[in-house]
């Protein structure tokens, strides 16, 4: 096949292959070549499938079954920001459900929508690990976290008006396509803005601290990186009945 | 007997500039790394198995034993993945550690990687976390950067390289054989096994597949040794885990502690249930995991005695709701949870969870008979077991579990001809009174 | 493997439903309940295509996995192979597996449209059919007020194939068929969960030269064609098996007809030849059978008309004119029954007394007439289960997805499977030959002779016992290249196949429809040969010299040294010369004409007599792996008559009758005189080698072959699947494209020819190639000879 001229230009072409050859396989890039497809073309556009089929020597229809298949990847427009409102079950009952009521009202969109200005697309998202913080939003995959109907209509005015934004626990809120290119693999340099952790993520260290709780000493005395002295000694010390079961367990979901 | 909480992998987590690698290396961070490469690969394979750790992303599957299993004579490529596409509703460990110190996930993958004799490791986030994405591939250039990645690592003769893969949207790639699809740039829907992935997995070459929570414990077990890990926990389900409180209690969050805390300990450590409220259901490792009910407070949270209690550990994902939540809406929810992250592949979980939300959304509206909870029952008997993979069986767990314990609150659903629950009450924000 | 090789060591013993059975290991539980008598209903299960497990409808209980221990819930039977010792129970004997199976019936009619009364697989649906056996009466879901999914009906996923997505049951047969087999992932699995569904990518249609194969396997009505969509009810059908005539692969097929006509053809299931698998040529292109044009009486020519005649008087005018013409040249065409050919090779010695015939209606030479008597006739060179079977296939002047379906499909099965190499002597790398992960040894048309020559001397290419060399009848022009393969072949111990394009190709040349041969191979200059086949006629003797080939008979027609020309079906523009051909039409003083339809030839013919196509009469063809595939007659129709019959009234008429009038005597005679068992022709070492065309005066040299779906005249009628085709494009290199533009005319020695450029990496400069029978006339008629020295032009400039 030849390479068609298509709105994406030979830089993006030269990323893409770029990407595919991180991998052993350059169909592994698949993924994030659509994620910088996402980043240029401001969605999942035609020329995009054509140009990572083209790459990839896939047929068409193949990599438009994986675009499909992943939610991240979007058909129409997206605006600058991307709003995401967790309504799973445990955000759903802390709030989630009234603040997406909230918003669709504030911004006169439905699920999957975009405000007219092109600034905001709204979409209610499944649980993205952080119901510690329930009820959690996403801006452009950045957390915002313990959410309320005001903080959120709060947020969303304050995009709309180019304010700057920041994640609850992370940095300033980039636009969308930036975002993307970040997931294709291309960091920006927002790297070392926000915390290391909320104040969630810290309860339990904070209770062990005041506690004097701590982890048994071990070889490497507290932390987790001092050398042992040998490994023939742990291996003497290791416990015999241990718990390895000889019951070989229905793997489950996340992994093993 | 150990402490009550044992802080290690979240240990560092409040440290300023946790994620730089100056920071972890101060704290002892990559001297695990270095006694790993002078260990022999199989005695790191043994000494991970003799310290009963197992996989901590939901099945227990023992860590080690899955290593063996990598074929060492098979002349293919061997490769590491790392399962960090955690998506279990109500789950919410791995991305705040990959947050706050990437470099204990990195420094894990790099030493079970030269256990089980791989080259090149995969590091497979979840695209919808962009800032922990940026901190695993800093982190991952830091190593580079060291000489902890890349070329003779550290003048052991020993190469590795780390790709970071960010996903795109799908809760079924937390299935390991369809995480492996969407790494090769496939729909994400699981594999056939066998064979399994240890014999062939990504570019059908062996591969072990393990969760973020168990590759960054990894570091700790070379560190401290096996029987470190092992003196903590319980006879079947060694060491430590992170907890994660959800809901209804008053301080939710991350709390580190041996396996076989109960519930009734954690919910005290997290302040009691929000003010003037009781404990009305819970999951015990995310939503595949059948609900438990207050019964349940002092079940030991190990493989096993979740497992006798009618459950799983799974992911210790403990969702607390209160009395003032709905079960019928809060399983609803679940369902339509399952429905859209349906891989499609099977016909039972594909059109299973199509049919349990009609169910299920007119039994919250009060319409239906009392027989539907019987179908809904079977249904979930024609689902569970017999779809292709775990995802189905999931879709059935709140459902069943629900139904035992609450089945009278389906009842007066139809009896009131509606939810009687007021969704607002059990709000964060219930007592600002707002909306 | 064969059945038979299988030893007793090989197999497994379990029980199913309380049944011991043995069977090969490695067989799945589902197939070995088969042997059991019991079917565990299924969809996504195909036994030509990977097992998936994604239907789940075949789910059995296994309370010993052959280790003592039970598996812990119901088991996909579709994907488990045996285990010694296992023990299955299905819902034969399991009340869990009948739950399990009715659960997921139920869940797949939940969403289902249940519209089988206007749906086409309706009385031949497996979801329908097991449905009414292992389903509930009631729907539970509709009783509870369940929605069902509904998408628009159907869509077009090309021209020619149509998806419901309603129907779907998502059991992925015919993406994994499209994947696996075809190599042509134009469909696949889009969206997710219950969205999920087969869909194409918007620019790029379903355009597979095997996409109805699809249709075919789709368990439910899902998949139909434009063809044949709402067009009859499978209960008011009847079916004949038969093989199809549109190559020399002898694929089986399935005429299933209604009243006299063919309402559409299905792949039958020929293990040894086709699997299941048929072209979608085979399966759609049947409506030339009843184009207006068709012949349904014989025509004399009085006063310059054709009128009607009567069979006896044009019998009798076929004779008369005959006899009186002088010498009479036969020209039987390649796409003859075994049967019909024996008839054209016994019309043309014992009525006639000539051995001026040839079968070859398309550019040929001596050298390849030589070849075929040396290494092609009487032998079964190589078959599809070697090709299956090889180390490596080496292609020779042969494009199997185009010219051969059935070769290409079990070389990508060799390849996937087996990991078979294929090499191809070609011009450039096609998409066909990337699809059965092959290699380009490249040569420029009428080089190839030393390309083969070379291989011998290359490290890179082993060729052994094990190998298969397959060479196309295109190089019949190509000089030397035959007899280079052949040497090839002996010094490397590879078998060899010649590959022709016609159906009836094989059993012409095994009838002896050549100069140089009588039937079984009897070479016409050796007169023990000779004796035999005229005993066996009842003649007193034969002619002892060889007769013309096809263009000596075109050139002494045109000449006047011949006066008269039996031609059966012969297209004037397949011919080497298509204008001399017409020429000598024009010329000859007698002509009869045996054809289906009106063409060039009837339209000048004396006598024109209709004939049988193939569902009209009995015969054989003979696949290019020489072996025989008989079949029956679908109608009784008296408007025309088998070319034997039609030959034999002409003989009787002539007073030297063929000893044979219908196809059955004419097999039955075939059969008596069997195959020559005396010495066979040798090949000559040194073949008169034409020089090539010079390159050095700006002309390039022209590649050409026919696409699979062209300008045929047995595709005409066929607007759905002629949709399907491939765009005619002229291939060229990057180099020549730069200096072209987007359009391109070719200018030869015969005319001209405009078509779009696509760059094409492999091809050498000085080579470009046309589709040969895709535009106008085709190539041998409006540009040149293939091979020749041909001139480009961008078209814009």
């Amino acid at each position: 096949m030849t390479q068609e001229a298509t709105g994406l230009g030979d830089a993006t072409y030269a990323e893409l292959r770029e990407i595919a050859a991180r991998y052993p396989e350059a169909r592994s890039g698949l993924l994030p070549m659509l994620h910088l497809v996402q980043s240029v073309e401001g969605r999942v556009t035609p020329e995009g499938i054509e140009a990572c089929a083209d790459i990839l020597g896939l047929s068409t229809a193949d990599v438009s079954g994986v675009a499909t298949f992943y939610t991240m990847y979007k058909r129409r427009p997206v605006g600058d920001y991307h709003v995401g409102v967790c309504t799973n079950t445990l955000c759903a009952v802390m709030g989630g459900d009234a603040i997406f009521e909230r918003l669709k009202e504030h911004l006169d969109v439905g699920n999957d929508e975009t405000t007219a200005d092109g600034k905001v697309t709204l979409e209610h998202v499944e649980c993205n690990a952080a119901c510690d913080y329930a009820p959690v939003m996403m801006v452009n995959w950045e957390f915002m976290d313990n959410m309320t109907p005001q903080s959120a209509t709060q947020l969303v005015d304050d995009l709309r008006e180019g304010k700057e934004v920041r994640s609850t626990r992370g940095p300033r809120i980039a636009t969308w396509r930036e975002i993307e290119r970040v997931l294709a693999g291309f960091p920006d340099d927002r790297v070392d803005e926000g915390p290391g952790a909320g104040p969630a993520s810290l309860v339990g260290l904070e209770i062990a601290r005041e506690q004097g709780w701590t982890a048994p000493a071990g070889e490497a005395s507290g932390t987790t990186g001092s050398p042992a002295d040998s490994a023939a000694e742990s291996a003497a010390l290791a416990d015999t009945g241990r718990a390895e079961s000889e019951t070989r367990q229905e793997e489950g979901h996340d992994d093993a | 007997m150990p402490d009550t909480l044992t802080p290690v992998l979240t240990s560092d987590w409040a440290e300023d500039q946790s994620w730089k690698l100056a920071t972890y290396e101060r704290g002892g961070g990559y001297r695990a790394l270095r006694k790993a490469l002078a260990m022999a690969p199989d005695d790191i394979i043994t000494a991970v198995k003799d310290s009963g750790l197992r996989g901590r992303g939901g099945a227990g599957f023992p860590t080690g034993m899955k290593w063996g299993f990598i074929p060492q004579d098979n002349p293919k490529p061997k490769y590491l993945v790392v399962n960090a596409d955690e998506s279990e509703p109500g789950t919410c460990k791995d991305i705040p550690l990959m947050m706050a110190t990437p470099h204990t996930l990195v420094e894990g993958a790099i030493i079970s990687s030269f256990a089980i004799r791989a080259n090149t490791a995969f590091i497979y986030v979840r695209g919808e976390v962009v800032h922990v994405i940026r901190r695993v591939q800093a982190a991952v250039a830091e190593a580079y950067a060291a000489g902890h990645l890349g070329k003779d690592i550290h003048g052991s003769g020993y190469d590795l390289d780390v790709v970071v893969h960010a996903g795109a949207g799908a809760y079924i790639c937390g299935e390991e054989t369809a995480l492996l699809e969407g790494l090769e740039g496939r729909r994400g829907q699981p594999r056939l096994r066998p064979p399994f992935p240890a014999v062939a997995g990504l570019y059908a070459s062996p591969t072990v597949i393990n969760n973020v929570e168990s590759i960054a414990s990894v570091p700790s077990i070379i560190g401290n040794g096996a029987d470190w890990f092992a003196s903590m926990g319980t006879e079947k389900s060694k060491g430590f885990g992170i907890f994660s409180l959800s809901g209804h209690v008053a301080k939710p969050g991350q709390y580190e502690a041996p396996l076989g805390i109960t519930l009734r300990t954690l919910i005290e450590l997290a302040g009691g249930m929000r003010q003037g409220h009781e404990l009305k259901f819970w999951t015990p490792g995310g939503s595949s995991t059948p609900i438990l009910t207050g019964e349940h407070l002092d079940v030991p949270l190990d493989f096993e005695a979740v497992g006798a209690a009618g459950s799983m550990l799974g992911t210790r994902a403990l969702q607390i709701f209160d009395d003032t939540t709905c079960v019928v809406r809060a399983v609803l929810r679940w369902t339509e949870f399952y429905k859209h992250e349906s891989c499609g592949k099977c016909t039972p979980c594909r059109e299973g969870t199509w049919w349990l939300v009609q169910t299920l959304t007119n039994l919250e509206k009060g319409v239906g008979r009392e027989e539907d909870l019987d179908i809904l029952l079977d249904q979930c008997d024609n689902i569970l077991g017999r779809a292709f993979c775990a995802l189905g069986d999931g879709a059935t767990s709140p459902i069943s579990s629900s139904i035992q314990y609450f089945r009278n609150e389906y009842l007066q659903h139809l009896s009131e001809g509606g939810c009687p629950f007021d969704p607002v009450a059990s709000t964060l924000f219930a007592v600002e009174g707002v909306r | 493997m064969t059945t038979s090789e299988i030893s007793k060591t090989d197999l497994v013993t379990l029980t199913i439903d309380g049944v011991q059975v043995s069977v090969p290991a490695g067989t799945l539980i589902i197939r070995a309940a088969e042997q059991v008598g019991v079917q565990i209903p299924r969809f996504c299960d195909h036994p030509l295509l990977d097992p998936v497990g994604a239907c789940r409808q075949c789910l059995v209980d296994v309370p010993d996995a052959g280790n003592g221990r039970p598996m812990p819930k119901p088991q996909a039977s579709c994907t488990i192979p045996v285990a010694e010792g296992m023990v299955v129970n299905t819902q034969a004997t399991s009340e869990v597996a009948d739950k399990a199976q009715q659960g997921i019936m139920e869940f797949l009619l939940i969403n289902h449209p249940l519209d089988c009364p206007v749906c086409d697989k309706g009385g031949e649906c497996p979801l329908q059919n097991q449905a009414m056996s292992n389903g509930r009466g009631e729907s539970r879901f509709a009783g509870s007020g369940g929605v069902k999914r509904t998408f628009p009906k159907p869509i077009n996923i090309s021209a020619q194939v149509l998806l419901d997505r309603e129907r779907c049951v998502l059991c992925a047969r015919c993406t994994r068929f499209s994947e696996q087999i075809a190599g042509d992932p134009f469909i696949a699995m889009v969206e997710r969960g219950a969205l999920q569904q087969v869909g194409i990518y918007e620019k790029e249609p379903f355009e597979s030269y095997f996409a109805g194969n699809t249709i075919q396997i789709c368990p439910v009505g899902a998949l139909t064609s434009a063809d044949y969509r709402f067009r009859s009810r499978p209960f008011d059908l009847v079916s004949t098996p038969s093989v199809a005539e549109h190559d020399a692969c002898g694929a089986a097929i399935r005429v299933d007809h209604r009243r006299g006509q063919v309402m559409r053809r299905l792949s039958g299931n020929d293990p040894e030849v086709n699997e299941e698998w048929i072209t979608d040529k085979d399966r759609f292109a049947f409506g030339y059978l009843r184009t207006d044009d068709r012949l349904s009486y014989p025509q004399i020519r009085e006063d310059g008309e054709l009128r009607p005649a009567s069979w006896p008087e044009a019998f009798a005018v076929a004779a008369r004119g005959l006899a009186s013409a002088g010498s009479v040249g036969v020209l039987p065409g390649g796409r003859l029954t075994a049967e019909d050919a024996y008839a054209y090779s016994t019309f043309a010695r014992v009525a006639l007394g000539t051995n001026d015939v040839d079968f070859r209606s398309r550019p040929l030479s001596q050298e390849e007439a030589d070849f075929l008597a040396a290494e092609v006739v009487l032998r079964q060179g190589a078959t599809y289960a070697d090709l299956e079977a090889a180390t490596s296939v080496l292609l020779v002047g042969l494009e199997p997805e185009e010219e051969a379906g059935t070769i290409f499909l079990r070389l990508r099965k060799a390849n996937r499977g087996r990991r078979t190499r294929v090499w191809s002597v070609a011009p450039f790398t096609s998409n066909g030959l990337r699809k059965t992960g092959g290699t380009l040894i490249a040569a420029k048309p009428g080089a190839e002779a030393d390309v083969v020559a070379g291989l011998a001397h290359r490290t890179d290419i082993e060729l052994d016992s094990a190998s298969v060399i397959l060479v196309g009848e295109r190089m019949a022009t190509s000089p030397g290249t035959l007899t280079a393969v052949a040497r090839l072949a002996r010094t490397s111990g590879a078998k060899l196949a010649w590959v022709p394009r016609r159906a009836g190709d094989r059993g012409a040349l095994e009838a002896g429809c050549l100069p140089t041969l009588l039937p079984g191979g009897r070479p016409v200059t050796d007169p023990t040969a000779r004796v035999d086949a005229a005993t066996a006629w009842g003649v007193a003797g034969l002619p002892d010299q060889p007769g013309r080939d096809a263009d000596a008979i075109v050139a002494a027609a045109a000449s006047g040294a011949l006066g008269g020309l039996v031609v059966g079906g012969v297209d004037p523009d397949d011919t080497a010369d298509p204008a001399a051909f017409r020429a000598a039409l024009e010329a000859a003083h007698f002509v009869v004409a045996l054809e289906q339809r009106e063409t060039d030839v009837t339209r000048v013919a004396d006598v024109v007599f209709p004939v049988a196509p193939v569902t009209d009469k009995p015969g054989t063809f003979v696949t290019w792996e020489g072996r025989p595939r008989e079949f029956d007659a679908v109608f009784v129709n008296p408007h025309a008559l088998p070319d034997a019959r039609v030959l034999a009234g002409i003989a009787e008429e002539l007073g030297r009758p063929l000893g044979f009038r219908t196809s059955a005597e004419a097999h039955a005679r075939m059969v008596e005189m069997g195959p020559w068992d005396g010495d066979r022709a040798t090949l000559p070492d040194a073949p008169t080698v034409a020089s090539t065309p010079g390159e050095s005066d700006g002309l390039v040299s022209l590649a050409t072959w026919k696409l699979m779906l062209d300008n045929g005249s047995m595709q005409d009628g066929e607007k759905y699947l002629r949709a399907t085709a491939r765009t005619p494009v002229c291939r060229v290199s990057l180099t020549t494209a730069r200096a072209l533009g987007a359009m391109v005319t070719l200018e030869g020695d015969r005319g001209s020819i405009t078509l779009p450029v696509e760059v094409t990496d492999d091809l050498a400069d000085d080579v470009v190639w046309v589709p040969a029978n895709s535009t106008g006339h085709g190539v041998l008629a409006d540009l040149a000879s293939p091979g020749s020295g041909v001139r480009l032009k961008g078209a814009d400039q």
